[in-house]
């Protein structure tokens, strides 16, 4: 009964993750596609949770859902006649795009198959991630940790350098 | 059937029923508030014959009102996005509820069951992460009303929200600091303790300045005055909501003040003590009142300082003048952010000077 539970609930959450992907990517109004991606961001938080990884989860709706997915909305208001409900966005070369996305999607297929994944059965009782996941980063991975946070602190200063207008 | 089961589909009903019930409560709180701050009319037409009971008659009238209202919908208006807007404003301001703690741990039938919908170790960040997609659901309704007051209102939302949740997520760091933990139920727990045996050892004693820069990025992230220029009506007639009427209006209005009750209780979860009664510890307390009567105490402790921060919400809007907007971004980005990282590092400081830090690690 809960394996089944657990079955069904991996379906709908990967439902609403691969719906929201295909909208945002087929999508010709340019709003869709990026309110398309909070189907996604949720879909995968779901996923997550079901993964036992739900601290994950949360930051996964935090960073994505309510950080990144709202500087984009803001980008696309402030586009050109965003008003007008109308907005397209263009494809440029479609056939291009499918060579390329069919390439990775081999590539993928064959190294899901490959890789010898390990099955848990039953599954480990849940256990909350957050504690190990602290110390992991300020412990073992202090170093890679602290490289990605100096190189957020570089595209932080770039974007203000760019932005910024000159003062004559 | 297992209890815990049970205790949990009991909690999962009562809690959001008890905030969306705060609602008239609150808005008749604010309707006598504003007029005895700006000595205004109160609510004092809603009567059944000489009855008025204090205006609390008015939130009837009100949700009669707006229930049968037409759902009208503008012509240029999104079919899809122009009614879902509203519950997506509404649905995170209430799931964030579920983690704030209303009394600590009962004991029935041999199970612990934690007063709050769902404990989780990691409580506080949940209740950011839920309540961050709130403003998708304003960006949302200022797009798919394909008006340009309700568009102005969306963007200058979406600006002031991404930018005053990084002071809220900042200014708590030095109180997520000081107690090790974001499990909002243990953070009310490590409250009960004492300084001197007399002065509660709540937050805001620890964390002064992190609770006042969290109080006013939590004033700017509930879209309340000083900072509710998104519907800053002398400029953008309504802002977001212009183009919305009835239910799905005062839907707007619900989030707005579920959000407030939320953010009230994280205020009071992280520096007031959450359910602590002052001077009393929960085993001292169920000990001498036994089980029923103390998780009685502690909930109307905490609905007490909550209902207090609600208050606080009120008093703020009805006494201070509107920021401009150029103003907000200022304050925000300027002051508010910068002091939220040094009260980040002068406590991680302290803390290693106190030796704190390293029982953690």
């Amino acid at each position: 009964m809960e394996a089944l539970f657990h079955v069904a609930t991996f379906y709908v959450f990967a439902a609403f993750a691969l719906a929201g992907a295909a909208i945002s990517a087929f999508s010709r109004r340019l709003v869709y596609c990026v309110f398309a991606l909070l189907l996604t961001f949720l879909g995968v938080a779901g996923l997550y949770v079901l993964l036992s990884a739900d601290f994950l989860a949360a930051v996964q709706v935090l960073l994505y859902a309510g950080g990144i997915l709202v500087l984009l909305i803001f980008g696309v208001m402030l586009t050109h006649e965003i008003a007008d409900v109308s907005t397209e966005a263009n494809f440029t070369d479609i056939k291009f795009g499918a060579v390329i996305s069919g390439i990775l999607w081999l590539l993928l297929v064959v190294y899901i198959c490959k890789v010898p994944w390990a099955v848990l059965d039953p599954l480990p009782p849940y256990a909350p991630t957050t504690r190990a996941i602290g110390l992991q980063f300020l412990g073992d991975y202090l170093v890679p940790f602290e490289y990605s946070s100096f190189v957020l602190l570089l595209v932080v200063l770039g974007a203000a350098t760019l932005a910024r207008k000159e003062v004559d | 059937m297992n209890i815990e089961y049970i205790a949990g589909i009991i909690k999962a009903v009562t809690i959001p029923v008890m905030a969306l019930n705060s609602i008239p409560l609150l808005v008749w709180m604010e309707r006598r508030g504003s007029a005895f701050i700006q000595n205004r009319h109160g609510p004092n037409r809603a009567n059944i014959g000489p009855i008025t009971l204090f205006g609390l008659l008015h939130p009837f009238a009100d949700a009669i009102k707006c229930v049968f209202k037409e759902p009208f919908r503008p012509t240029k208006a999104h079919p899809i996005f122009y009614p879902l807007a509203p519950a997506l404003v509404v649905v995170p301001a209430l799931l964030t509820l579920a983690v704030v703690p209303l009394a600590d741990h009962i004991f029935l039938m041999g199970a612990e069951i934690p007063m709050s919908v769902a404990e989780l170790e990691y409580g506080i960040v949940y209740m950011f992460a839920v309540s961050s997609i709130s403003v998708l659901g304003i960006t949302l309704a200022g797009w798919a009303s394909n008006n340009k007051f309700s568009l102005m209102g969306g963007l200058r939302s979406t600006a002031q929200m991404i930018s005053y949740e990084l002071s809220l997520g900042l200014s708590i760091f030095g109180a997520l600091l000081v107690y090790g933990s974001l499990n909002p139920n243990e953070i009310a727990r490590l409250q009960g303790e004492t300084f001197f045996g007399v002065i509660p050892a709540w937050g805001v004693l620890m964390q002064p300045l992190g609770f006042l820069l969290f109080l006013i990025a939590a004033f700017a992230e509930a879209n309340r005055n000083p900072f509710d220029l998104p519907e800053g009506e002398s400029e953008l007639v309504a802002g977001y909501h212009t183009e919305y009427g009835g239910m799905k209006f005062s839907m707007f209005m619900m989030g707005e003040y579920v959000a407030m009750v939320t953010l009230s209780a994280l205020t009071v979860t992280l520096f007031f003590g959450g359910w602590q009664v002052p001077w009393v510890t929960t085993e001292a307390l169920q000990a001498t009142v036994g089980q029923p009567l103390r998780v009685l105490c502690q909930f109307l402790a905490f609905a007490g300082k909550t209902l207090f921060f609600c208050w606080l919400f009120i008093w703020v809007r009805w006494t201070l003048p509107r920021f401009r907007y150029d103003q907000l971004m200022r304050l925000g980005w300027k002051v508010i952010l910068p002091l939220s990282i040094v009260n980040v590092f002068v406590t991680a400081l302290v803390l290693l000077g106190l030796g704190w830090m390293k029982g953690t690690l």
